[in-house]
């Protein structure tokens, strides 16, 4: 678990991130043959550029599976991206990207 | 297609009251979200009760095929001082699906895909300089092509 694809793009000054986490996201509310299948989903997450926290998400449970997000983030090329998460079992997990 | 249904929910309902009833579950286990983000839905709920119409887009399908996955974008980039982006689905158990904070250098964009229970109001409510804005969107979910 914990695969990120993170993909910043610089173009006319503007990075645009995209990023794709490799996670169950379960409700902890679904059932498989009866029994409940324990919540298990990303609780917060951080993009940083060049170091400093831009965004930083509290993500519910009613976020899909494998979750998917884009954020616009001023910047030139070749500027760092970073991205962080944890899950609801202390779980993290972390990419870092140079923009393109 | 009706009967089985219900005959399913039922099913499903009493092996819960079961096992609650058993002490199997917690209800730490059965609420999903942890009281943190219970909170954060909350005030996100708060504040959008009391927001006025944003001016911002929006853009969110009109009908959900399947509400697994409903891809939704905010694009505030041309307000100043957006501190944050929340998604509202009104009839899910917690309704505030994603809360975005932005600072420094980011820009007020946020695309996400979320999950839907059903046919719903979807808010999109950006906080900018002080003041939360929201706007509003049916998004009808659609299961398995049964109508809804």
């Amino acid at each position: 678990m914990g695969k990120i694809k993170l993909k910043p793009k610089a173009r006319k000054g503007v990075i645009g991130v995209k990023a794709l986490i490799k996670h169950p996201m379960e409700t902890g509310l679904r059932k498989k043959k009866g029994k409940i299948v324990p919540a298990n989903h990303i609780t917060h997450m951080t993009v940083a550029h060049n170091g400093n926290v831009v965004v930083d998400a509290d993500i519910g449970s009613s976020v899909s599976k494998d979750p998917y997000f884009k954020f616009n983030v001023a910047g030139a090329k070749g500027d760092t991206i970073e991205l962080k998460y944890t899950d609801n079992k202390g779980k993290t997990g972390s990419a870092t990207a140079k923009s393109k | 297609m009706k009967r089985r249904l219900f005959l399913k929910s039922a099913m499903a309902g009493s092996a819960v009251a079961t096992a609650v009833g058993a002490g199997l579950l917690t209800p730490s286990m059965v609420f999903a979200n942890t009281a943190d983000f219970k909170a954060v839905s909350d005030a996100a709920a708060a504040a959008s009760a009391g927001a006025g119409k944003g001016s911002f887009k929006f853009k969110a399908p009109k009908i959900a095929e399947n509400g697994a996955v409903v891809p939704m974008t905010v694009d505030a980039s041309k307000m100043d001082g957006v501190t944050n982006i929340s998604f509202f689905v009104k009839e899910n158990g917690t309704p505030l699906a994603a809360s975005f904070n932005l600072s420094g250098a980011a820009a007020g964009y946020v695309s996400t895909r979320i999950k839907m229970g059903k046919t719903s109001q979807v808010e999109a409510l950006v906080t900018a300089g002080g003041a939360t804005t929201k706007v509003a969107q049916e998004v009808k979910v659609t299961i398995g092509g049964c109508g809804g």
